[in-house]
């Protein structure tokens, strides 16, 4: 990983370690630990959206570990705290994205305003630097003007838009898409679909249906489904990431928006409880705020 | 929404022993587990510190009442206190002279610019001209967005496209509000970080150029603990007037209602509960506790029944229940009513237990099936919907064709149909076992298209 994108992450979290994590190494360097020290525990993982049932394992292991005497003074403490939640975070294989094929299919899906769209014009930008030869799909029909939204990014940008008029068969537009990335030797085609709340069965199932249509014209298409997730969003991110994996195979979170004060914690019970590794973290409002996810640099930060 | 919450506080205070009154010990171990139950909830901490403080003060040695178990009682605590927390129902104001501004804050993509349609729609439903305005030229193909919708509500949008600034666009979209005796401004503004300074003094600028008889928060009913710094943050700088709770149709357990009425004392105005733009509900702070506790939104539901069902059509047909001569015609006629009440989902779910229940199941199944046997008795000739005992087998099949069904299709809906009429019966002569009311019917329905 290089030393820019570390330092990227580091500035980002850079709100979230001093106004809470910060507090958390702060507490933890005082040197005592007391019934206090567990109590303050809790409540500053709870308020970072770690979740109640993720904090409360996390605090219980740590507790016997410390009344085992295994681990003695805060220092240790603190340690421990990392390396717990670096496993919770577990090590995720390489991205299907990276791997060399000739037609590589991403779908990005989510609720409404979690920022797929603006996710996908970084995405874009972030391949194409890298020598990607990136096409977008304007597959979200149905939202006012989201077609002309992507449209303006894909110029931007400078990769092109497949767009079929508003509110036709986002099956169609990904079905041209796909022909159309075929013969213009495009490598990475990605789908920005409708947001949709992830408990309408019926937009489920025609997101499920979309999929469809490109899990029949490529070969193990889409290779890699990244769901976007709102960095403020706080428990219903896990109830998300399940539906939308059930529906469509999600193969990994991308968090948006961790540029303001929320804490993205609920990642740590997605990644546990539902095995979906972090990818990419929204950083800013530019398009080059998109950081690849790297689990110990995110933890790291989190104590310095 | 809201199931998991209130299931839990069920379980929780179902577990109290019945005595005269409520122990210290065990109102400790029931508000421990209504602790966790908010906070996973998304209820923000402090927030949760100060509401089980408020319950467990009233709890303690409260005299537990002859019609109340203990766990009821706590309930009751339990639900006032939510209640007072979520604080009282509040409409617009839209006091003093014409046009009155209203202006809409918040995060990136907690859902202003639908909720600013829904709004205006909502307005112009009351008898006022709205005017909306495309206050944000930052993101992209927003103002095309917010004039594509003003287009389908066939609304006016104000907009100047991307290089004039938003307090010029507003102050002119004010301007001409005046001159074409607009009587309500609705602004949609851009999307912003609270902690980002420079914006914010951009919305205290439109605020100053308009003064705005309404500022509202826009709030995303999936937002987490930091929902209460935004919400803090948005009424130091431009002073909120309320709060609109959007995608409320989740799943989300909506904890965020109650953190940010809490921490910022404003009232909760409207609810998004949808993506069509008349998906705006006004917000009753009683009926939300009633979620939160279980007791479901029977009061919505009722209101909508009575809203489209035709009194004396109610009456003629319960009538006709008690004699036993509901026949398909009239069976068809019930089906309609429930339809124009919404989607049998949205329904369900305001009924308690029922949201439970149909949790997994694919919540279109029934309008699917309700779809069908509409089909069916449609393709039937009045006579045979008078008198369903002269279809025979060549009718039945003509009737099949007809409906795009199978004869099985039709004969399930005629061996139903008998079973109904006879539970019918047997309930209008005073029937003590029936399990009427709308419950009772949808379990037939149920059987019916199964």
């Amino acid at each position: 990983m290089s030393v820019f994108r570390r330092s990227k992450i580091r500035d980002s979290l850079t709100k979230t370690r001093h106004s809470f994590f910060g507090q958390i190494a702060g507490l933890l360097r005082g040197g005592e630990i007391t019934e206090e020290t567990w109590e303050e525990l809790e409540a500053l993982l709870v308020q970072a959206d770690v979740g109640v049932n993720t904090t409360i394992a996390l605090v219980d292991r740590l507790r016997t570990e410390v009344a085992k005497g295994r681990v003695r003074g805060a220092q240790a403490l603190q340690d421990l705290l990392k390396q717990e939640l670096l496993n919770l975070l577990g090590t995720p294989p390489p991205m299907i994205i990276d791997e060399p094929r000739l037609l590589t299919v991403v779908f990005i899906v989510g609720v409404n305003g979690s920022g797929k769209t603006t996710t996908i014009a970084k995405l874009a930008k972030y391949y194409k630097d890298r020598g990607r030869k990136v096409m977008l799909a304007a597959a979200d029909t149905f939202r006012a003007a989201a077609i002309d939204q992507l449209k303006i990014w894909g110029e931007r940008v400078g990769v092109p838009v497949i767009a079929h008029q508003p509110g036709a068969d986002p099956g169609a537009v990904v079905y041209d898409s796909i022909r159309a990335s075929q013969s213009r030797k495009a490598d990475l085609l990605i789908v920005d679909t409708a947001g949709r709340l992830h408990t309408k069965y019926n937009l489920m199932e025609e997101l499920r249906k979309v999929w469809g249509v490109a899990n029949k014209r490529v070969h193990q298409a889409p290779h890699e489904t990244f769901l976007v997730l709102d960095a403020t969003t706080g428990q219903n991110a896990l109830s998300q990431a399940r539906y939308f994996k059930e529906a469509v195979h999600v193969t990994g979170v991308i968090v948006a928006k961790l540029d303001g004060t929320a804490k993205g914690g609920v990642v740590f019970a997605i990644a546990q409880e539902l095995g979906l590794p972090v990818r990419f973290i929204g950083t800013g409002e530019t398009l080059d705020d998109l950081a690849e996810f790297d689990a110990k640099a995110f933890v790291e930060g989190l104590f310095e | 929404m809201f199931e998991n919450l209130s299931d839990k506080l069920q379980g929780i205070l179902g577990k109290l022993s019945n005595r005269g009154k409520l122990s210290e010990a065990e109102v400790d171990a029931a508000l421990r587990e209504v602790r966790l139950a908010l906070l996973e909830a998304d209820v923000n901490f402090k927030v949760v510190k100060d509401f089980i403080s408020r319950v467990r003060e009233r709890a303690i040695g409260a005299e537990v009442m002859k019609s109340l178990t203990p766990a009821q009682q706590v309930i009751k605590i339990v639900y006032e206190e939510l209640i007072a927390t979520l604080g009282e129902p509040s409409r617009l104001n839209l006091s003093g002279p014409s046009p009155h501004v209203i202006m809409l804050v918040g995060l990136q993509g907690s859902g202003k610019t639908t909720t600013a349609a829904k709004l205006a729609l909502t307005l112009r439903k009351a008898g006022q001209r709205p005017l909306l305005v495309a206050a944000d030229p930052y993101r992209p193909a927003a103002i095309v967005q917010l004039e594509v919708l003003g287009k389908q509500l066939d609304i006016p949008v104000h907009s100047e496209g991307t290089e004039v600034p938003p307090p010029k666009i507003c102050s002119n979209a004010l301007k001409r509000a005046r001159e074409a005796a607009y009587s309500v401004v609705v602004l949609d503004t851009a999307g912003r970080l609270h902690i980002n300074d420079e914006m914010m003094r951009e919305l205290e600028q439109v605020k100053a150029q308009t003064h705005p008889q309404e500022v509202l928060l826009v709030v995303d009913a999936m937002t987490g603990q930091d929902a209460v710094r935004v919400a803090d943050e948005f009424h130091k700088r431009v002073g909120l007037t309320g709060l609109i709770l959007t995608k409320v149709d989740g799943d989300a357990r909506g904890g965020a209602a109650i953190s940010v009425r809490a921490v910022t004392g404003v009232p909760i105005k409207f609810l998004g509960v949808g993506e069509k733009t008349d998906a705006l509900e006004v917000f009753y702070p009683d009926r939300m506790a009633s979620r939160i506790l279980g007791m479901g939104d029977v009061l919505t539901a009722i209101e909508k029944a009575q809203e489209v069902m035709d009194q004396e059509q109610a009456l003629k047909m319960g009538q006709k229940l008690v004699k036993g001569e509901f026949d398909l015609e009239d069976f068809r006629e019930q089906l309609r009513q429930i339809k124009k009440m919404g989607p049998i989902s949205q329904l369900l779910d305001m009924i308690p237990g029922m949201s439970q229940l149909t949790k997994d199941m694919a919540p279109d199944v029934t309008d699917k099936q309700m779809k069908m046997i509409e089909a069916i008795i449609n393709s039937m000739t009045p006579e045979e919907r008078r008198n369903p005992r002269i279809i025979n087998a060549s009718r039945k099949r003509r009737i099949a064709r007809g409906s795009g069904t199978t004869v099985t299709d039709v004969n399930d809906l005629l061996t139903q149909f008998r079973q109904m009429q006879h539970m019918m019966k047997q309930l209008g002569g005073g029937g003590r076992h029936g399990r009427g009311g709308l419950k009772g019917l949808m379990s037939m329905l149920g059987r019916l298209g199964g």
